[in-house]
């Protein structure tokens, strides 16, 4: 079983999040700028910070992504609460 | 395709139950400027814009459906404990004897969503200028959301997304310039 939301868990999804928007503003802004080496150079390198704090968040509080993006333990984690919304 | 993440794009908090404040933030929900209009004005506007801009637009698009998920958050938490009673003092009367609680695709004055909201015209200048207005119409909302409460909590989430709505503007304008110089670079040969 995954565990309940405590202050872990709100504190790795800030961390989660606040790379998340690092990587957004760069997706946007590459689109328009592709020839951007240091944005490109900085897109990577928070691309995989990213996926290092998206599977630590994972092993604590179960899939962030399905359809295959994500593992699963028993019994299946993906249709555990909390939704987004409810936290 | 795409890929449902569970996790708002930013933290959604509010301090007190408050349904009039839910009232008007459906307008970005359902209304013509709304995340709804949004993201489905630049998915729909895509498939007949030229290559260069395609990414920008299925980007932003996905993005505003982050927005969507953040506004309903909001109108949930501001909801969820309120009682009919109160739901009815806030205006909600009408929505709560048609939906309950549940979120409807409506503006803050109760009107459905209606795809005439939304414009394709097929012509890269023409749509990508009813982008830019789009997004300087819901940041303005937005500012008037943030002017409408005392929320600190709510105001916070909120400003989020009023930056990103400047921040989609200026994308969208720079893809204008994109194509212009497209355009102007086929004229010579
Ligand atoms: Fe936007």
């Amino acid at each position: 079983m995954t565990k309940k939301p405590d202050e872990k868990y709100y504190k790795l999804l800030q961390e989660l999040q606040e790379l998340d928007f690092v990587l957004v503003e760069l997706t946007l802004y590459l689109d328009t700028h592709p020839n951007d080496l240091e944005a490109i150079k900085q897109f990577n390198q928070f691309a995989q910070k990213r996926q290092q704090k998206a599977r630590a968040f994972e092993l604590e509080y179960g899939p962030l992504l399905q359809f295959g993006h994500s593992f699963s333990r028993y019994p299946w984690e993906w249709k555990e609460a909390p939704w987004p919304w409810q936290v | 395709m795409w890929i449902y993440e569970k996790k708002l794009q930013y933290p959604v908090r509010v301090s007190k139950c408050d349904p009039r404040m839910a009232r008007f933030l459906i307008e970005q929900y359902g209304g013509a400027d709304g995340e709804l209009s949004a993201a489905l004005r630049y998915l729909n506007q895509r498939y007949s814009l030229p290559d260069k801009v395609i990414g920008l637009l299925t980007d932003i698009g996905t993005e505003e459906f982050a927005h969507l998920e953040m506004i309903a958050t909001m109108v949930y938490k501001l909801t969820k404990d309120a009682t009919p009673e109160q739901l009815e003092e806030a205006g909600l009367g009408p929505h709560y004897v048609n939906h309950d609680r549940a979120l409807f695709y409506e503006n803050a004055a109760g009107v459905p969503w209606t795809a005439s909201y939304i414009q394709a015209k097929g012509d890269p200048i023409a749509d990508l200028y009813e982008d830019i207005a789009a997004e300087e119409k819901a940041r303005a909302t937005y500012q008037w959301l943030i002017d409408m409460t005392d929320d600190v909590d709510l105001q916070d989430s909120l400003k989020f997304l009023r930056e990103r709505e400047i921040v989609h503007s200026l994308r969208f304008k720079e893809a204008v310039e994109i194509l212009k110089e497209e355009q102007g670079k086929k004229k010579f040969f």
